[in-house]
């Protein structure tokens, strides 16, 4: 009984960190711990992973949004985006055959996880760097920002392409409310790669609005019975410990070491989705 | 951007944030206290979760697991900080609709509005 409950406690506590250090939240790991790990029901476990994944997202936004890091105004008008599409992906779970979604998504993220390795050491370039010019949409919408890269060292960004990646959000909504999962790593490709967010920045906004999309739903789970007080209990506290470490050592760390952690990440991410389209399709 | 902007958005980060920590140390709290309490009235217990067997409703609904927490049943009061955390990040949309219509900031309020219509809707409807 001791090991199990240290097991869930330590897988748990790898999650938070993961999760917070990349922004895709935990339930990557947390679902694979409980079925494959520890034979848990996988309805079990999606309730729990829902829990881990709003444990993962608060805890790290505690420091993300006191330091600056977070963009709670891209991240809030991104929820508009990703909400309705989450309603409309439980909407067109009857009508759509889920594998040509994972496969297509699966592809995305492996195309996704190759970019980002590729571009890992490109230095982020301030808007006086760029040369950008006013954009007036984002001004409007007071999208651009600042962020620290080293204490009393802020460095200012732009939104670019505001419109694809609005779209991109919509696409991760449906996704998320189509199959449940890896909404977080398109909202990471939808700020960094479409809108030309720092890294560090996407992370932290993706991390901050994944909370919200997993709350929404995990309501529902626990009226039909999917969340386990005690299964829970372990996984948020170790979750908790885990994304509030990982917030500290973001902050400090080298973005080119995040963004080879998130593209194995989004690699593996992107292999388990193709396999699971694939295993629809012969079933 | 001019410095009392910088002030104001400082604040609004400051309120964002303790919302949250005050969200999740509330439901760490009780997650630990409900689990000692859980160890001790269930000292030998077995986990099986390998069939899912549906949580039993007394864990399910919102006002009983509220009553039971009250009488200090370990599962109620751990089911009770998952709540908690649940409503974390509802409170933040909440709450950052306050910021922005202090900030008089029309725009945002409308957007965060929608998101708090949608969340809503999707919790209740």
């Amino acid at each position: 009984m001791e090991l199990y409950l240290v097991i869930l406690f330590v897988g748990a506590l790898l999650a938070g960190l993961l999760g917070s250090l990349t922004g895709l939240g935990g339930g990557i790991i947390i679902v694979p711990l409980l079925t494959i790990g520890l034979g848990v029901d996988i309805k079990y476990a999606v309730g729990t992973s829902l829990v881990a994944v709003i444990a993962t997202s608060s805890g790290a936004a505690v420091s993300y949004v006191k330091e600056g890091l977070t963009n709670f105004r891209i991240g809030m008008f991104l929820e508009t985006a990703t909400t309705v599409g989450a309603i409309c992906g439980a909407a067109l779970a009857a009508v759509i055959s889920s594998w040509s979604l994972m496969i297509v998504f699966g592809v995305l993220l492996l195309y996704s996880s190759f970019n980002s390795f590729k571009n890992r050491k490109q230095e982020f370039l301030s808007v006086k760097e760029q040369g950008i010019k006013e954009d007036s949409f984002a001004e409007k919408l007071k999208l651009d920002g600042t962020y620290p890269v080293s204490p009393g060292n802020n460095i200012s960004y732009h939104a670019s392409h505001i419109g694809g990646g609005y779209l991109m959000m919509i696409l991760a909504g449906i996704l998320s409310g189509l199959l449940g999962i890896g909404s977080g790593a398109f909202k990471v490709i939808a700020m960094d790669t479409i809108m030309k967010l720092p890294f560090k920045v996407s992370s932290a906004t993706s991390n901050f609005m994944i909370g919200v999309t997993a709350a929404a739903s995990a309501g529902v789970y626990l009226s039909r019975g999917y969340i386990d007080p005690v299964l829970s209990m372990m996984v948020v506290l170790g979750v908790l410990l885990g994304s509030m470490t990982g917030a500290r050592v973001l902050m400090r760390s080298n973005t080119k070491i995040l963004k080879v952690v998130f593209s194995i990440v989004i690699l593996l991410l992107g292999i388990e989705m193709i396999r699971n389209g694939i295993l629809d399709i012969i079933r | 951007m001019k410095t009392d902007e910088m002030k104001k958005d400082e604040r609004f980060r400051m309120m964002i944030s303790n919302v949250l920590r005050l969200g999740v140390s509330l439901s760490a709290i009780l997650i630990v206290i409900g689990g000692v309490l859980f160890f001790i009235q269930n000292p030998n217990s077995v986990f099986d979760y390998s069939t899912f067997k549906s949580e039993p409703s007394k864990l399910k609904d919102f006002v009983i697991i509220v009553r039971n927490a009250f009488s200090f049943r370990g599962r109620a009061v751990i089911q009770l900080g998952i709540l908690i955390l649940i409503a974390t990040p509802f409170l933040r949309v909440l709450f950052s609709l306050i910021g922005f219509a202090i900030e008089k900031d029309r725009i945002y309020v409308f957007i965060t509005g929608i998101v708090l219509v949608i969340l809503s809707f999707s919790l209740f409807g």
